[in-house]
């Protein structure tokens, strides 16, 4: 197993080249018990074994992956990061996940190629440009860089929007973050899997939980494709089949899946700079390092697990990408996926314990969950090491609709995925 | 995806508007239950696999009705009375 990746390591390669680069994390066969089991080997489920490796000591860790690392959200996302959030709570914890973000190819030794372009969120009346300006405000108040842009400041920075008398929805400015970007997704779950299997981590492919163990009201291993693992703790990260697995468990969660469809057109020359979003409706479109325009809006707004879209939605963002900017009409469009994500009733996640004495719950992540890997995978970590939650991720309860503490970011109550 | 409306028949999914699980059964007015609320109206079976959900063709006849589709391939069996 590669230990180091450095110069030299890449020099010794180079001279030579028929001698393969050793696998980058180990493929060892399933323990009959561990300490800690985590079902799913997605981005937040492999932070959350590395972090409990680094952080908490805890290196008797599996984590089971019912495909092969990488196959499910963490390679189908649109790779944008931020931290813009607006309410307590949730803007600690994406800064958090912002700062690790930051460090992680040195953290992991994996160049993640985290790219701190910037995003413009582009805001189409004065009165958005008012809440942006709000938002801002709450940004800068908790230390995160946060600037806002008139117009003509828009027009210098993208040239290639609508500015004309014709547009339907006018630019009137914009918030502008120059920490957000976007990051290699691929590479996060490569680097985390090979830090965390550096660490002790057993990473185990193409093994799916079938059940759960219990004893009385205490899980105590899990049922697999490849028989049965006993585990002091069991961590769900399984986002967009968190109902089904957890319903093994008789759990009943404030939980939808939903389809997000994703888009890559053909690659141009670097042209697009910046994460650019829109106020108007729900579109993110940013220039991957290969050229092509990657860009989304929202789900196709029912339940679903098919990972298949309807053509009224890529309709509809296709409606978002022209008429924000025109040169789209010219663009072909090379691939279009969909990536089955929990909806969650405030539109917020789950880091928590649940009813079920050591078992612990990461899901529910809406549209937000590649951005808040790191910050997720850390926070779960401390969850399962302490039976506890830690801080940052206190909001993030399973309760807290019986509670009235809704963490509510857009401020128009419930359901806002539904109306 | 087609969705066959019971009124109009056949029409493509953008006409309709979806109106989430027909199973659940809404807690009796005046229950005084928090916690039968709050499982009615936050929590959800989800499942991958056969579901019965209400649509509304919004932009056709506007008849709401239940439909038993299966969440895991979107195959559609039909309208449930």
């Amino acid at each position: 197993m590669a230990k180091g990746y450095s110069v030299f390591s890449l020099l010794k390669h180079a001279l030579k080249p028929d001698a393969p680069w050793p696998l980058a994390w180990e493929k060892p066969e399933p323990k009959s018990s561990y300490d800690v089991v985590i079902i799913g080997g997605g981005g937040h489920g492999l932070a959350t074994a590395y972090y409990l490796a680094k952080n908490h000591g805890i290196t008797n860790v599996a984590v089971l992956e019912r495909s092969y690392i990488g196959s499910g959200n963490v390679g189908r996302n649109t790779t944008l990061i931020r931290s813009n959030y607006v309410i307590d709570g949730n803007t600690q914890f994406f800064e958090h996940s912002m700062k690790l973000w930051e460090g992680l190819s040195h953290d992991l030794n994996y160049n993640c190629m985290v790219s701190q372009r910037g995003q413009v969120v582009l805001a189409v009346s004065p009165v958005q440009l008012d809440v942006f300006a709000r938002r801002g405000n709450i940004m800068r108040l908790n230390g995160i860089d946060a600037e806002l842009l008139d117009r003509g400041e828009v027009q210098k920075l993208l040239p290639y929007l609508d500015y004309s008398k014709e547009a339907r929805f006018p630019i009137w400015g914009a918030i502008h973050q120059p920490r957000a970007g976007t990051v290699r997704h691929d590479a996060v779950a490569w680097g985390y899997a090979r830090a965390a299997s550096q660490l002790g981590v057993h990473i185990i492919e193409n093994c799916e939980v079938t059940g759960m163990v219990m004893d009385g009201g205490r899980i105590t291993g899990v049922e697999t494709s490849r028989g049965r693992i006993n585990a002091g703790k069991v961590g769900i990260a399984v986002a967009g089949h968190t109902s089904e697995v957890a319903r093994m468990a008789g759990l009943k969660l404030p939980v939808e899946s939903h389809i997000l469809q994703a888009f890559v057109t053909e690659a141009v020359k670097p042209m697009v700079h910046h994460v650019v979003s829109w106020g108007a409706e729900l579109f993110y479109l940013s220039q991957s390092d290969k050229g092509g325009m990657v860009f989304g809006g929202h789900i196709d707004g029912f339940n679903t697990y098919t990972q298949r879209g309807q053509l009224f939605k890529i309709q509809d963002v296709m409606q978002c990408a022209v008429s924000l900017m025109p040169f789209m009409s010219r663009m072909r469009l090379l691939r279009h996926w969909g990536g089955i994500q929990d909806m969650t009733p405030d539109g917020s996640p789950f880091i928590c314990r649940t009813p079920i004495r050591d078992l612990y719950l990461n899901g529910g992540w809406c549209y937000q969950g590649f951005k808040a890997t790191p910050a997720s995978g850390w926070t779960f970590a401390h969850t399962i090491a302490h039976d506890e939650e830690h801080e940052l991720n206190r909001c993030y309860s399973l309760d807290r609709f019986e509670k009235g503490r809704e963490m509510d970011d857009y401020g128009i109550g419930n359901w806002t995925y539904k109306q | 995806m087609k969705i066959p409306c019971p009124h109009c028949g056949e029409r493509d999914v953008s006409e309709f508007r979806y109106g989430g699980d027909a199973s659940r059964q809404r807690p009796a007015h005046g229950t005084g239950d928090l916690k039968a609320w709050h499982d009615y109206t936050f929590t959800f079976n989800n499942p991958k696999g056969p579901h019965t959900e209400h649509w509304q063709h919004v932009l056709g006849c506007r008849q709401w009705f239940k439909l038993a589709r299966n969440t895991a391939t979107n195959e559609i069996k039909g309208v449930v009375q």
